[in-house]
């Protein structure tokens, strides 16, 4: 009679315990959004600025990964699949450097008007 | 037993179990389609970083976009992925009012998202003169935020399918795996605004 008590005591306990971090997490979400909002009233140069927010931005992403999609629970093997595309998107900004490159030495050594001709050869 | 009732019966047998989802193989289909979907939104969110950072007159874009409309529809799709795992935590113990009760708010925190989304737009285009075509500003904004909306969408017309069949009792707290499923693709669409919140409307 205990041992069906203790039972049926454990899976409501670890409802509750489950409601409670769904609970935590929204507000975590909530106020790290409301310090986002913030943030970008800040007086700091905008470098400053856009690492806070990704910082924050990641934050928040990861919550939701962790607790709403349960990857926290799941198998490793999970987690790492959820996280291929951020490495294939690191890598392509990588790849994407050089042509950002491109931009800046267009932009910095040459005038509008001779940038624009030689974006545009054939007008 | 009827052949109709035995081929039912096989229908909900899988013919193995998956060794990353043991609950079925659709948890693992939807991680690997959400996965391929990221890179995406990965490859435009990366394009937007590209151009931007090789446009100086880029205009800060919380001089163009309403802040505070947009951080209440971020605090919208926070709710309704709240909602969502509060209607897959019901159904997992067997409490099918709580999931049809949960799997509507979700439903109307989605159409709510896609209403403001339609104003915003509205307000943009028509009374701002922003376009796709205008410059890359409203190229990479739109195409980014649509992308987004088409998700949404589909998330609200997927998750009305599940209520529709949360209403006809096809889940039950050892039957839910749809439901994981759905709730995967819903918290996957809220995490991917909280990316393009940041990256188009903050920074």
């Amino acid at each position: 009679m205990a041992a069906q008590s203790v039972a049926s005591a454990h899976p409501s306990e670890q409802t509750a315990q489950e409601e409670r971090r769904y609970l935590q997490v929204f507000l975590w979400l909530a106020v790290l959004t409301a310090v986002e909002i913030g943030v970008i009233y800040l007086p700091l140069p905008h470098v400053e600025i856009a690492v806070m927010l990704i910082v924050l931005a990641a934050t928040k992403a990861s919550l939701v990964g962790l607790f709403y999609m349960h990857l926290a629970y799941e198998k490793r093997t999970l987690t790492y699949i959820a996280l291929t595309p951020l490495v294939l998107c690191v890598f392509l900004l990588f790849m994407l450097t050089p042509d950002l490159g491109a931009f800046t030495r267009l932009l910095t050594h040459q005038t509008p008007q001779a940038g624009s001709g030689e974006a545009h050869p054939s007008e | 037993m009827s052949s109709v009732a035995v081929a039912e019966h096989h229908l909900e047998i899988e013919p193995a179990e998956s060794p990353l989802t043991p609950e079925s193989w659709g948890k693992l289909g939807m991680w690997v389609f959400l996965a391929a979907d990221a890179m995406s939104f990965g490859g435009l969110l990366a394009a937007y970083g590209a151009l931007r950072y090789g446009d100086p007159t880029w205009p800060r874009p919380s001089s163009i976009l309403g802040i505070q409309l947009t951080a209440l529809m971020t605090f919208l799709l926070v709710c309704s992925s709240v909602t969502m795992v509060e209607a897959l935590a019901g159904i997992r113990h067997g409490n099918q009012g709580k999931l049809r009760r949960f799997l509507f708010l979700t439903i109307l925190g989605g159409v709510i998202f896609l209403t403001l989304q339609a104003f915003e737009w509205n307000k943009l285009i028509f009374h701002e003169g922003q376009s796709i075509r205008k410059n890359l500003f409203g190229a990479t904004f739109f195409i980014l935020t649509g992308f987004h909306g088409m998700h949404v969408f589909s998330g609200v017309v997927y998750l009305s399918v599940i209520l529709t069949r949360g209403l006809l009792g096809k889940y039950s707290a050892e039957r839910n795996s749809e439901v994981e499923i759905a709730a995967l693709y819903w918290h996957f669409v809220d995490l991917i605004w909280i990316l393009v919140f940041t990256f188009v409307y903050l920074l």
